[in-house]
């Protein structure tokens, strides 16, 4: 056996995809295809007062071009997008029609749509159609829907789409703060951010005129959750729907939406009869594909005098942006039940208003509220800390579950239970790699040479939620669907292996750790282990990959399909070995009595018995397949210690990351090699956002920087080599101890960054810095402060 | 970021690139390395209906001695300049300052001659043509004429350039007198925020990005050479400027980044 859990076997799928052979949706084609060409709303907010599609529709190419009006007039475009999440009662869900049909919204709302025989077609003929706005005024910032005096939607009376509380304990909580040595507050804007998946969005629907079924291709994180609300949403029978996402590159969050892309393609191919696709450009991407953050957090805390956290106050606003997507509310609610972190701070007040913007809806991306979570109470410690007077360190230290040591099933103030904990080791062990005593040496000695490049050292001790979800919290939560995930277990008669995944890759990795799942609990090959995914025909099951539940629910479905495989074949072993089934041993794959071990069979060479079923135990079924669908009984809480540390360069305002450390605990690894492939790629997204990423806006709601010139997506260069180490603590929601990694990064980076950066500045009296660091924010800083020398 | 339709010519020689663009007119566009002329296409921010790709005209690549200047053909692309053994020797300026353009693809790509007629004030290159004093070698129907560097820029993304010239060369002194370039950037691929050039020990100092054209910083270069000291100087770095304001520095910033990257420039040079 080369491979199991806990060994770092090379992906299984790296191969195909590096050499070129993986197949995207731009690579697979179908005779007669029609491109979409989108016409995007070029204004934040307007009236459409009439659409002129004459010229457009003489273009060379031009199939027929499609309005919201021509779309309703043939039943196309009748129901809105969905939005699964309504998390309260009385949220405000305005209706967002696949094509805006009297008033767009925001820059990039789709106001027609162009059919034509290629791309470059399309793209020309829906620069000819012309559309007459009359302009309202827009909410161009989350700070002007909160003033609530121009409105988003001119129907509504204010721009507030819901209210949501958690507040489990209202007057402890107003007792800590009445009682309080020291508190702090502060505001922090967790700004918008872009996904941008090396891979755009693209989709192509193939009707079959005859039989009605649609094949639909898409660029997707979520096939199985696309095929129910194309269903849902276009009347198309779900039976005659099959999805399949094929290799995907990348999506963070940006993929696993219920774009208007997907209705359009499937109701204009069923409607008429011909292949309909579209690939977005980037541009195109950052006007219209979902937005992640766009937060203003208020928070407050408090503590005793020697700086035990008693409690802490959120309030925040969330710019939902013009519409509800897929699960835009629920965003900011996953982040609420963090707001007290790794700490046992005994009370929490979480309050969240939704606000509706002209710009890009919001959704899930990276993290999806656990990063902005992690963020304001990882500042919040370091200003705590400074009010104290005590470092970063020792405040962390006074405050950690269970004083640092290890616990398991925490009762946290915010009324989830924590799996499992071990806080100290993380901390001491990145305390020690990145060398912080010498450090702090060192950035005296330049603060009193007084030298141009001054250092900053920042930690940040993130939690996080993962293994989403047991669904009764799902419910309680009033999100529309379960989170549960499928797997197929099938011995082949050739002794080969098939898995059938539910959870569906788009770069992580699925492949090869399902086979060392496989390995490792039936004694065969990785190598003769077929994991099948991603095409609904193939795995009908499932609930799809994002909230990093790919390995804590799906992986963990996939080890007890198997653990039912080896159970029926262990009957077998045993009526060939004419001994019961309680004498029969299981090792490394082979049955054997106990006591005769020389008598054995393995469990491959059982396929074809179970196949044949010439001479099966009486009463039993044929062949060796096994389904689970595993419903997690609680979330699962990784959790680590990140420091960051920087050199700022006092005259430019310039920040450079120089380093970086990173000691996460994702409980037991499947496969560090990808682990630690996550949690760099992690790092450096949370990174961007403390330096360089924000999807900036005018107050009319126009994108300013639509393109990676300006929207600064960070490269290798700007990247230190990244120092990585972990500890173990298993998980006690799954019987794998696994607990997920896909976001950890994420979580835990923008507060180090930012953290080290006030620390680098504290002589200049700066405090806080807002998201991204620019060098002209940082030089600003320092430009202001008493000491400033710049 | 799909470009509208155009067409394509190869042109076999300068003459032949000249000859269409007088028959094309205001319709073509030269393509060189077309690492600035794609994207804005891309962006139908340009829309040529002809393109001339000049890109293939191997013997505009050159970088030769000359005279106590060194020539080098408009065609030659960053990344020969990068790895030039002439310029190693002689202007070593130029070589620095050509490895911080873009990435390794955009300097593999990218001409010294589409850089200079592209003519934005962000760029690293004719800035420091600028401070080296360089010249720009035009032909045009009516056969070549010599353009001092100072002459050439007239404003964003404008040369005095005709429509039917193309520059076939540029010289630069030979030199290897105290230079230094700071870029100031934000990403190892991205234009200078603010970038300055010094050549010949602070004769020369042009500053990237702190107006519509490469500038030299004419106030700074004439208190140096009246003995003034180097932070005096740099203090006058951004004087007579009209700095651009963007998502990355507002004016205030960029004067400010102006004097701080002179000084440090100038030290550097002089060190
Ligand atoms: C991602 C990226 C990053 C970049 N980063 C930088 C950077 O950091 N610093 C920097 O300075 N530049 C940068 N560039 C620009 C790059 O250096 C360009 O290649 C260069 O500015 C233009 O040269 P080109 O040969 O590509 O010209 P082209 O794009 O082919 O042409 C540019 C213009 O010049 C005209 N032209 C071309 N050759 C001639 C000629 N011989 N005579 C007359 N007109 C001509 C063309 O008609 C066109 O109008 C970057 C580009 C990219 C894509």
């Amino acid at each position: 056996m080369t491979a199991t859990i806990g060994s770092r076997m090379l992906r299984k799928e790296d191969p195909k995809l590096l050499t070129g052979e993986g197949k995207y949706i731009d690579d697979i084609h179908a005779p007669g295809e029609l491109w979409m060409g989108m016409v995007r709303s070029t204004m934040g907010h307007a009236t459409i007062a009439s659409i002129d599609t004459s010229e457009a529709e003489q273009m060379p190419g031009v199939h027929s071009v499609w309005t919201g009006a021509s779309l309703t007039e043939a039943g196309l475009c009748a129901a809105p997008l969905p939005c699964a999440w309504p998390v309260t009662e009385d949220m405000v869900n305005p209706a967002h029609l696949p094509v805006a049909v009297s008033e767009a919204k925001h820059v990039g709302d789709i106001v027609a749509v162009v059919l034509a025989d290629s791309r470059y077609g399309a793209a020309d003929a829906a620069e000819k159609v012309i559309v007459d706005y009359e302009p309202l005024p827009a909410v161009g910032s989350l700070e002007a829907a909160v003033a609530d005096e121009v409105m988003a939607h001119s129907d509504l009376g204010s721009n507030k789409a819901f209210h949501w509380p958690l507040i489990p304990d209202p007057e402890g909580t107003e007792k800590a703060f009445a009682e309080a040595a020291h508190t702090v507050s502060a505001k922090f804007v967790q700004q918008r951010l872009i996904p941008a998946p090396m891979e755009p969005r693209g989709c192509m629907a193939i009707p079959s005129p005859a039989g009605g079924e649609v094949t639909f291709y898409s660029a997707t994180q979520v096939p199985h959750i696309l095929k129910v609300m194309i269903a849902a949403t276009t009347g198309i029978a779900e039976s005659k729907i099959r999805v399949i996402a094929p290799a995907v590159g990348g999506g963070f969050g940006g993929k696993l939406n219920v774009d208007a892309d997907a209705i359009l393609s499937c109701s204009l191919a069923n409607h008429l009869g011909l292949p309909v696709r579209w690939t977005e450009s980037r541009t195109e991407a950052a006007g219209s594909s979902h937005q992640g953050r766009g937060q203003i957090q208020h928070i407050e805390a408090a503590a005793d005098a020697d700086g035990k956290i008693t409690s802490v106050k959120v309030h925040l606003d969330a710019d939902m942006g013009a519409y509800m997507m897929l699960i835009t509310p629920g965003v900011p609610l996953l982040g609420s039940f963090l707001y007290t972190g790794v700490y046992d701070i005994p009370n929490l007040s979480f309050t969240c208003d939704g606000w509706f913007t002209n710009m890009t809806p919001t959704d899930a991306y990276r993290g999806a509220g656990r990063p902005e979570a992690s963020y304001a109470i990882e500042r919040i410690m370091d200003m705590m800390a400074l009010e104290v007077g005590i470092t970063p360190e020792e405040i962390r230290a006074r405050n950690y579950i269970a004083g640092g040591e290890k616990f398991e099933n925490y009762d946290a103030a915010s009324t989830l239970v924590f799996d499992s904990g071990h806080y100290r080791p993380a901390h001491d062990r990145a305390l020690e790699m990145a060398k912080v005593a010498d450090l702090r040496a060192e950035q005296a000695r330049r603060r009193d040479a007084g030298e141009a490049k001054q250092l900053g050292i920042g930690m940040c001790t993130y939690v996080e939620i993962c293994g989403l979800a047991p669904s009764r919290a799902l419910g309680g939560l009033n999100y529309g669907a379960g989170g549960w995930e499928h797997a197929t277990v099938r011995l082949l008669p050739t002794g080969k292996v098939e898995v059938v995944s539910g959870s569906t890759p788009h770069g992580q990795g699925h492949e090869t750790a399902w086979s060392q799942i496989i390995a490792d609990k039936m004694g065969v090959d990785p190598n003769d282990v077929e994991v099948l995914h991603s095409d609904t025909a193939k795995s009908p099951l499932g609930l799809d990959t994002y909230g990093s539940r790919s390995l804590a629910v799906g992986g963990v479905a996939i080890a007890m399909a198997a653990d039912k495989v080896i159970e029926k074949a262990k009957l077998i072993a045993a009526h060939q070995f004419e001994a019961a089934p309680e004498d029969v041993e299981f090792e490394s794959g082979s049955f054997s009595v106990a006591g005769t071990p020389a008598k054995s069979v393995h469990i491959q060479e059982l396929g074809f018995a179970a196949f044949a079923a010439h001479d099966l135990p009486d009463g039993m079924e044929p062949n060796l397949q096994e389904q689970v669908s595993f419903d997690p009984p609680n979330f699962a809480f990784p959790f680590g210690t990140h420091v960051a540390v920087v050199e700022i360069d006092t005259g430019t305002g310039g920040v450079e990351l120089i380093d970086y450390v990173a000691v996460d605990d994702c409980g037991t690894q499947v496969n560090p090699l990808i682990v630690e492939g996550q949690v760099h790629g992690g790092i450096v997204q949370g990174a961007a956002q403390a330096l360089f990423e924000v999807a900036n806006y005018d107050e009319d709601g126009n994108i300013t920087n639509p393109s990676f010139m300006d929207y600064l997506v960070p490269s290798a260069a700007e990247m230190p080599s990244i120092q990585l180490d972990s500890t173990v603590t298993p998980s006690t929601s799954n019987p794998l101890g696994v607990k997920g990694v896909g976001e950890a990064g994420t979580i835990g980076s923008a507060a180090a960054v930012i953290n080290a950066i006030c620390d680098g500045l504290s002589p200049y009296g700066v405090t806080d810095m807002e998201m991204p660091a620019t060098p002209q924010r940082v030089w600003q800083a320092i430009n202001n402060s008493n000491g400033g020398a710049a | 970021m799909i470009p509208a339709a155009f067409d394509y010519t190869v042109a076999e020689s300068a003459d032949h690139a000249i000859q269409l663009l007088g028959e094309y007119g205001d319709e073509a566009k030269l393509l060189a390395g077309g690492h600035s002329l794609i994207p804005m296409m891309k962006y139908r921010l340009a829309t040529p209906t002809q393109l001339i790709d000049v890109g293939r005209l191997d013997d505009l690549s050159y970088i030769r001695r000359d005279n106590g200047h060194i020539a080098i053909g408009a065609m030659t692309k960053h990344a020969q300049l990068e790895t030039s053994d002439v310029l190693a020797a002689d202007c070593p300026m130029l070589q620095h300052v050509a490895a911080l353009v873009g990435d390794p693809s955009v300097r593999h790509r990218g001409t010294l001659g589409g850089t200079l007629a592209h003519s934005d004030p962000a760029s690293d290159l004719p800035a420091a043509v600028l401070a080296l004093g360089g010249t720009i070698v035009a032909k045009g129907p009516n056969g070549q004429r010599e353009i001092a560097s100072s002459e050439f820029f007239t404003g964003y993304f404008e040369s005095v350039l005709a429509e039917d010239e193309m520059i076939v060369e540029v010289k630069v002194p030979a030199g290897t007198a105290g230079w230094n370039y700071q870029k100031f950037n934000r990403r190892a691929q991205d234009w200078a925020i603010v970038g300055v050039a010094v050549a010949d020990g602070g004769a020369g100092i042009s500053l990237v990005n702190m107006g519509s054209t490469p500038i030299r910083a004419t106030a700074a270069e004439e208190a140096l050479a009246g003995g003034a000291s180097i932070a005096d100087a740099a203090a006058l770095a951004a004087q007579d400027t009209d700095p651009p304001e963007d998502l990355n520095a507002d004016g205030e910033y960029r004067a400010h980044l102006a004097r701080v990257l002179t000084q440090r420039a100038l030290e550097a040079a002089n060190g």
